[in-house]
């Protein structure tokens, strides 16, 4: 335990002595934050959708007919109430609901106006504006389309209702990308380039001769990242709390706990990484391309992942980010317990195990 | 007679069709300065993996300060210390944190890391300096500190792998006198080395050639027995005849 302990310090020590790490280390959570301040537009395109439709009658029956129609959206189903509304939006199974009331068509030819309630999940505000205008469009639309033949104008009045961030802040949408950006980067990145680094200087094989077991050198390798990376996530907490008034709805032992976990995953990664390569370039080449660049892509983060052909849809399941995005969306943002995200959770532990065995089995082979 | 601390008989090691190292049988004993040459590619590299409990041998037996080099590992690394070619501190931290480090995973205690630091310290010259990030250190001095590190837990072998590749002859000289001064507290100092006058410095050198020993004898005897005035002509004559090159 003792040498365990001297050699966690000297890791310490390595990452504090190096300046540039300590910059990526922790410049770069404050700079992505700021940097992805900036919000980022995308196109939305079929996105589950429920219509609740109290009025069934022919001016509701037409509205849908036409929103089905348009490629933007996929009507999932047609809920008779709206009590179930609340769970399929935590689920994460729609988007956007729309709702008749009773009445719509008769209101609509009497008063002249009538309105419709719109209401968007907005924890990706991103997409909830750019749904909520693709219906109001629709609706314009058809208003126009009456208003034709009619010399009294008439006036359908979408009321729309962005849920869980009605202010449409971006930061909901990049805080949970950041951080499994940031972590991925960090955890990843530094730790295989950490062990790779002592392969390369001629010092691992020192370790290797000196009666300190392999795995012990590869534990107390991941533990300084490990802590490292919990700064991170509480700098990059307190940032979004202080800095872009972004309250943490859930749990916050919840999301420690689910972070530690993806963390975790992470080290495994790199370890991997470590094992399979000589030289810190390309330790750091795979880290970036084979990491991050996923990260990027297949999160959800910046592209959704419905728009993307079904090969990539499939594809984005083995990448860890993506389950951990949905797990902090859902925690941080929605405010939902453990019960909404154990499936993700599952599924990401069940891959840091994998990656678990196979990290040791070659490291197993790599002595031998 | 005196201990033997080094016994290997019929070791060898084979990776497929490949025999690295053919049988080697040969003692080494207890404060003896022993060379270990060979060409590149003659299997010295996996000779001393195998004695340093590193690598499992293929066939044959070995023991290193009378423990087995396939049941006793992790009892043979506490009794050796080993320094490798490439220089193998670590720059970024001071001599103290460095000596500290390598004592450390040893397993000293906290009272005998800083006795055996500071008698290190005295004995290098170099207390002044024991605050110094590594790497702003000479070369010469790096060197002389990771021997003095390498044998900091007292061990009975020390290994070295070609330690003095790239150094000046002086500090190569300065090198030696620590090896000596070491051997003489009775560490058996088991090196490889490229620079034959080096060799002429050990008690007695073997001399590997495709993965057999072909010559084992103090380098007098060497020479006497081949008939050169010179350990390179004597390595010369050997390692010309190998058929694997590199």
């Amino acid at each position: 335990m003792k040498q365990f302990l001297t050699f966690v310090k000297k890791e310490f020590l390595h990452v504090l002595r190096d300046k540039k790490t300590l910059f990526i280390l922790f410049g770069m959570p404050i700079v992505q934050i700021l940097i992805f301040g900036f919000a980022l537009t995308n196109e939305v395109k079929n996105s589950n959708i429920v219509v609740v439709d109290y009025a069934k009658d022919i001016a509701s029956q037409e509205i849908i007919s036409k929103i089905d129609a348009s490629r933007y959206f996929e009507i999932t189903k047609s809920l008779a109430g709206s009590a179930t509304l609340e769970a399929a939006f935590k689920t994460g199974e729609i988007k956007m609901a729309i709702v008749f009331p009773e009445g719509f068509n008769n209101q609509l030819l009497h008063e002249n106006k009538a309105q419709i309630q719109v209401i968007a999940d907005a924890s990706d505000p991103n997409t909830a504006t750019t749904l909520t205008n693709y219906v109001s469009s629709i609706i314009n639309d058809y208003q126009a389309q009456l208003n034709e033949t009619n010399p009294v104008p008439y006036q359908i009045k979408p009321e729309v209702k962005m849920l869980y961030n009605p202010q449409l802040k971006g930061a909901p949408n990049f805080v949970p990308g950041v951080m499994a950006l940031i972590l991925m980067l960090v955890c990843v990145m530094m730790t295989a380039i950490s062990i790779v680094k002592e392969k390369e200087m001629g010092t691992m094989e020192i370790l290797l001769v000196s009666p300190f077991k392999p795995i012990m050198i590869i534990l107390s390798k991941a533990v300084p990242y490990l802590l490292l990376s919990m700064v991170n996530v509480i700098t990059i907490l307190l940032l979004s709390v202080f800095v872009l008034d972004l309250p943490i709805a859930g749990s916050i032992l919840l999301l420690f706990a689910e972070s530690t976990l993806f963390i975790i995953t992470c080290l495994t990664l790199g370890i991997f990484i470590s094992i399979k390569t000589d030289s810190m370039q390309t330790a750091m080449l795979i880290s970036l391309l084979g990491m991050l660049l996923p990260t990027l892509l297949f999160s959800g983060f910046m592209f959704p992942i419905e728009n993307m052909p079904l090969p990539l849809q499939w594809f984005s399941n083995i990448v860890p980010s993506k389950w951990y995005y949905i797990i902090v969306k859902n925690v941080m943002i929605k405010g939902l317990g453990f019960s909404y995200v154990w499936k993700e959770t599952l599924i990401l532990f069940g891959i840091t195990i994998f990656l678990l065995i196979i990290s040791l089995r070659s490291f197993k082979i790599r002595l031998a | 007679m005196s201990k033997k601390v080094i016994s290997c008989k019929g070791l060898t090691k084979r990776f497929g069709d490949f025999t690295a190292v053919d049988s080697i049988t040969f003692d080494v004993d207890k404060g003896e300065i022993f060379g270990f040459l060979g060409a590149n590619g003659a299997g010295k590299t996996t000779a001393m993996r195998m004695l340093c409990g590193l690598s499992n041998p293929t066939s044959g037996e070995a023991t290193i300060a009378g423990f087995d080099v396939y049941k006793e590992t992790e009892k043979i690394k506490k009794s050796i210390g080993y320094m490798s070619q490439k220089f193998s501190l670590y720059d970024d931290l001071t001599v103290q944190e460095n000596i500290t480090f390598f004592a450390g995973i040893y397993g000293l205690s906290d009272k005998a890391i800083k006795e055996n630091s500071a008698a290190l310290l005295k004995q290098l010259g170099m207390e002044d300096q024991a605050n110094k990030r590594v790497g702003s250190l000479p070369l010469g001095w790096k060197q002389k500190l990771a021997f003095s590190t390498a044998i900091i837990h007292k061990p009975e072998i020390v290994f070295l792998d070609e330690p003095t590749g790239g150094v000046d002859p002086v500090t190569r000289r300065q090198f030696w006198d620590l090896i000596y001064e070491a051997s003489g507290n009775g560490i058996t100092i088991f090196v490889t080395t490229h620079y034959m006058d080096e060799a002429e410095y050990c008690n007695r050198v073997s001399i590997m050639v495709d993965g057999r020993v072909e010559a084992l004898d103090t380098p007098t005897n060497l020479k006497k027995q081949f008939g050169l005035a010179t350990m390179d002509e004597v390595f010369y004559h050997l390692a010309r005849e190998a058929k694997r090159g590199e």
